[in-house]
């Protein structure tokens, strides 16, 4: 009887270590489902919700790979990663592909084995004071306490900011997302500083929001990317153009509800991109209707931004830079030939 | 007799009225000498300021199953968050419509530490009632086969999180922490001096490095391609850092066995092995079943650390509920709940572990 | 499962037996298998570890030591500033660990004892509060306790600008509590100094004080003395010094007071939040301790006459403190450790520091390895310091 258990529970060890070869793509096909690191805390973004379904923008990037790997976007697994954790997870494979509002930098994409595809939300990182304050320019904050958010580029930016301009801080560095906004709204720092997204999100759960401001100046570019690991072109492909494939559908006017109809398009850019013309799909080693399936289970751009952080959601987030670059932002999608 | 004899006297002799009754107890307890009645005094009043304004948030003005946007108006504890989100609380991402299972694996547990209370019951039926259990849960968690749907364990979380990591922990390092004390009282040099810097060197930091350790530092460990499920992960560290802890309770044990124990067996011609398992071990192990008990609180304690490698365990998904705009105002509430929780699994034990120290007292 | 047959032949000529059944070869043949599979383990997982690292292009070795940081910390005992390097930045997060655990420590030891004395006390209300404290803060995880206080402080503080005013010169806001200091002077440097020439005066005159009572019986009153030592020395040296008088006042400028000294509520949350949840802990130790001493020695000690002073001096506290050291040993640690979990609330520790670093550099490894050799450090030299102690205190017929 001992033994029998001490087999079992080899057994049930063995059956929890995962082991990856060759092409991540062929891994993922193999396990039938994709493993994505997201972030878990961040409303609008990674979170699940209150029966423990996931939501958010990066969540539906993860869905729209899986769409475009399986025709089914709910083959998805989420692993909530920490700032600490990020990396090392997609570096020793737990994950395939890490959609957790990652800023991309030069030293991120090189040195740390990894590799950024097409931007998914361009953020810059502003600060957020309570209006009694007084104070109107970020330039005014010498002397403050400043919440922050440990072990992120943020950190580094903020100190940058008040080091060149000659100025003194106070950083009040908390681990949680949900604690560091409730010891802001307490008071227990001047200003909040973070990408401008979450800033909107932490405006929004304020108890009255029009006590708070965002002020002007964004004093960093922040383009949050999903990220693969270096070296599997295939697989880095085609994350990225899953992502291309939502801003594309949205360029052509495709949404999950006219997708249907839009089948029977005669435009060649259309018939292209929804598989009706074959070989995008071919080339990509993918169903030919992935980007059909992503557009009709996940939506596009626009749809997905709307959905998770747009205006009439908790965090009311204008398009600004994450508009199609015909309406002034910077979302702009190679041609898909 | 003598019992009867008092209880005679008593009802004979009558006492004095300023010493029966409330008066003559609180005389008695309260009162009795100066510096007593000042610090009962003190105590009343620091009680009368802190307990009626405490029990007006918490029961008077509170809403129990209210939208958190209600709940932004009152001056009371909205202990909403907890009904709304209960189901995320205790069960994580476990799929929503098969949470009866975790359910049913936490009533079995539950059942078997009941039963298992009794020492009547202690016996070789108990084992396999626990093995079958162990099974059962397992079963009931991971799915796969008799038509249960799988579930990952990257979904568990929650409640069963907390109670697994500390009861598969707390089962997996005993074995780990008897050899390690054995090797400890090793005359085997190298063998000692290897459990020695082992005991050591885990005690000697905390649990949260070791979850680093785990969380950032062994998947570079493991070759190119092979991983290891986080939660795993997670589960041998807490069971590295536990055994540890065993190892010196245990030791604690085999220190309070008398020598002639080891000459008795060795006479009766008793080889180590045997020694051990047949004399030393069962008496050593009986010793220190109240501390080990302890030992089991501190795990479940020690598992809510996982919060900061983002395991969901209870306090995570409290958190997580927590950063939810329409209830993050509330989490002196939620953060109570669970700390009642804790307090209820871990008062169960510590009481039972008291009277089993009592129990086991008289026996040795 | 059967015995195991292999039993060995004593008395029987050493020839006969063969190698496998010898005790002495057989122990030297396990530890060789042991040591060898341990080795290869380590081999094993070393290769992997380099071969990953290179392969991922994560820089090695300890020279992020000597780069420039580039982020801020809260509260630094020691100037710190962006500029200065990770070596810096994780002395700070070490002196940060230093000043919460020994401050916690000499005041879990005070608060746990009070606590273990209300636990045995003849009121009936303090014993069973005691015994509820005691019980409650036990048994729920310190983490949680400390995002309660966390969250309890910044709550019901005021800000900065309507700052509690109790005193002049303090300030008490959701900064923390901010108070004025003497300015600095060479003088008090020197006054550090007294007190440390007054402790070692101290020292010898109580061993002197001893040995004289134990040859003639008189007794020294070492207590007033001591006191009076350890507060004329540094008065003596501050009026020698010129009695500065002079004080740092904290004022309210632009966002935060300027000048003074400031105590974070992070720091007081997390000494509050281990203080309470150790001090439970202390106070069963004491309570142990208190009742292993018998009744019958106070009766004994009262009846030679000694003072109900004397009776606890010399009689239940020798012996009280020896069934005491020990785990009250294994507390400190624990609250050492514990401290470790300041970064989930903001205090800047060394694990805090520590976790910043490693996010920044890339290079978990001696990041977490450099954490656990300060823990390890730091235990061992408390339980070091504390098994000397616990000779000293035992009962040398032992």
């Amino acid at each position: 009887m001992k033994r029998l258990t001490i087999v079992f529970a080899i057994l049930a060890v063995f059956a929890l270590i995962g082991s990856a070869s060759a092409g991540t793509l062929d891994d993922v096909k193999a396990k039938g489902f994709i493993q994505a690191g997201v972030n878990g805390d961040l409303f609008g973004f990674g979170k699940p919700d209150e029966k423990g379904v996931w939501r958010g923008l990066d969540v539906d990037t993860a869905r729209a790979v899986a769409a475009a790997v399986f025709g089914d976007a709910d083959k998805v697994k989420y692993t909530p990663l920490t700032a600490k954790t990020r990396f090392t997870a997609l570096q020793s494979g737990e994950i395939d592909v890490l959609t957790r509002n990652c800023t991309q930098t030069l030293s991120r994409d090189t040195a740390l084995g990894l590799d950024f595809v097409q931007v998914n939300y361009y953020d810059g990182q502003g600060f957020l004071i309570p209006k009694k304050l007084g104070v109107t320019s970020a330039k005014e904050l010498d002397g403050a306490s400043v919440c922050v958010l440990p072990g992120t580029t943020t950190e580094l930016n903020v100190a940058d900011y008040f080091r060149s301009n000659g100025m003194k801080m106070k950083p009040v560095v908390i681990e949680n997302t949900a604690e560091l906004a409730k010891a802001f709204f307490a008071g227990r720092c001047d200003c909040l500083t973070s990408d401008a997204s979450q800033l909107a999100g932490t405006r929004a759960i304020a108890s009255n929001p029009k006590d708070y401001m965002i002020l002007p100046e964004i004093i960093s570019k922040e383009p949050l990317a999903p990220a693969v690991r270096h070296g599997d072109n295939q697989w880095k492909d085609i994350v990225n153009f899953s992502v291309l494939a939502m801003i594309n559908a949205e360029e052509l006017g495709i949404t999950s509800k006219n997708v249907d109809e839009m089948l029977k398009s005669k435009d060649p850019k259309i018939m292209r991109f929804l598989g009706v013309t074959e070989g995008n799909g071919k080339a990509l080693g993918l169903d030919e209707k992935f980007a059909y399936n992503i557009v009709k289970q996940v939506g596009n751009y626009g749809e997905v931004f709307e959905r998770n952080v747009g205006v009439n959601t908790p965090l009311g987030i204008e398009r600004g830079l994450n508009a199609l670059w015909t309406d002034g932002g910077l979302m702009y999608s190679p041609p898909f030939k | 007799m003598e019992k009867a004899d008092i209880k005679q006297i008593e009802t004979e002799v009558k006492p004095p009225v300023a010493s029966k009754g409330v008066v003559g107890w609180a005389r008695a307890n309260l009162f009795n000498t100066w510096f007593n009645s000042i610090l009962t005094l003190v105590t009343l009043f620091v009680l009368w300021k802190t307990v009626p304004p405490f029990f007006r948030w918490a029961i008077v003005d509170s809403l129990w199953f209210s939208t958190g946007e209600a709940c932004r108006g009152t001056e009371g504890a909205c202990w909403s968050v907890i009904p709304a989100n209960i189901r995320f609380i205790l069960f994580g991402f476990f799929p929503y419509q098969l949470q009866w299972r975790p359910l049913l694996a936490m009533v079995i547990l539950v059942v078997l530490l009941f039963y298992s209370r009794d020492r009547r019951h202690w016996n070789n039926s108990l084992v396999y009632a626990w093995v079958a259990g162990l099974f059962a849960m397992g079963l009931l968690m991971k799915g796969g086969i008799l038509g249960l749907v799988e579930v990952e364990s990257t979904q568990w979380g929650g409640l069963p999180l907390t109670l697994m990591l500390s009861v598969f922990g707390l089962a997996a390092a005993y074995p780990l922490g008897v050899v390690l004390a054995l090797g400890r009282q090793s005359k085997m040099p190298a063998v000692k001096a290897l459990c020695v810097v082992y005991i050591e060197m885990i005690r000697g930091v905390p649990l949260i490095t070791l979850l680093f350790m785990s969380s950032i530092v062994f998947p570079l460990f493991l070759p190119e391609g092979v991983t290891v499920n986080v939660i795993l992960r997670a589960q041998v560290a807490i069971i590295m850092f536990t055994a540890a802890y065993i190892a010196e309770v245990v030791r604690g044990g085999l220190q309070g066995m008398s020598k002639g124990q080891y000459e008795a067996a060795e006479s009766l011609g008793l080889n180590y092995y045997q020694t051990m398992r047949l004399v030393i071990l069962p008496q050593a192990l009986k010793i220190v079943i109240p501390p080990t008990v302890s030992q089991l609180i501190s795990a479940l304690k020690d598992t809510s650390l996982v919060v900061i490698i983002a395991l969901y365990d209870l306090l995570k998904t409290t958190q997580s509920v927590l950063s939810d705009p329409s209830w993050m105002a509330f989490s002196s509430e939620a953060y109570i709940f669970v700390a009642l929780i804790y307090f209820f699994c871990c008062y169960f034990m510590s009481s039972y572990s008291r009277r089993l120290e009592k129990e086991l007292d008289t026996g040795l | 499962m059967q015995p195991n047959q292999d039993k060995v032949q004593r008395g029987a000529p050493p020839a006969t037996v063969p190698f496998y059944n010898d005790p002495k070869k057989r122990a030297i043949l396990f530890q060789i298998v042991t040591l060898l599979m341990v080795g290869l383990l380590a081999f094993y997982l070393i290769s992997n570890t380099l071969t990953n690292l290179e392969k991922q292009s994560i820089a090695t070795g300890l020279g992020f030591l000597q780069k420039e940081s580039a982020f801020e910390i809260g509260e630094s005992p020691i100037p710190y500033s962006a500029a200065d390097t990770y070596g810096r930045a994780l002395v700070v997060g070490f002196l940060n660990t230093l000043i919460v655990s020994s401050v916690g420590i000499i005041i879990t030891i005070i608060l746990g004892t009070l606590l273990g004395i209300a636990r045995l006390s003849t009121n009936w209300l303090v014993s069973k509060l005691a015994a509820v404290y005691i019980e409650v803060l036990q048994d729920i995880p310190v983490l949680l306790q400390l995002f309660f206080w966390y969250a309890f402080f910044y709550n019901i503080l005021p800000s900065p600008r309507s700052a509690l005013n109790p005193i002049v010169g303090v300030f008490l806001s959701n900064r923390g509590l901010v108070f004025a200091v003497p300015e600095a002077h060479p003088v008090y440097k020197y006054m550090a100094i007294a007190v440390v020439v007054a402790g070692v005066v101290i020292y010898f005159l109580r061993r002197w004080a001893k040995q004289r009572q134990a040859r003639t019986g008189q007794i020294f009153p070492a207590l007033r003395v001591s006191l009076a030592l350890v507060i004329g020395f540094p008065l003596l040296t501050w009026a020698i010094g010129g009695a500065p008088t002079a004080m740092n006042v904290p004022v309210l400028k632009g966002f935060n007071f300027i000048g003074g000294t400031n105590i974070s509520p992070e720091f007081t949350a997390l000494l509050l939040g281990l203080i309470l949840y150790t001090a439970a802990f202390v106070a069963e130790v004491v309570r142990a301790g208190i009742q292993s001493v018998s009744k019958g020695q106070t009766e004994a000690a009262m009846s030679l006459g000694l003072k109900s002073a004397q009776v606890l001096n010399q009689v239940i506290l020798p012996q009280a403190l020896r069934v005491i050291i020990p785990p009250l040993t294994s507390q400190m640690l624990n609250l050492t450790k514990n401290s470790s979990l300041a970064v989930a609330i903001g205090y800047p520790d060394f694990v805090s520091v520590a976790g910043t670093t490693i996010n920044q550099t890339g290079q978990a490894i001696e990041g977490v390895a450099l954490m656990m050799v300060v823990y390890l450090t730091l235990s061992l030299l408390t339980s070091a310091f504390m098994n000397w102690y616990n000779k000293k205190t035992a009962l040398v017929e032992r």
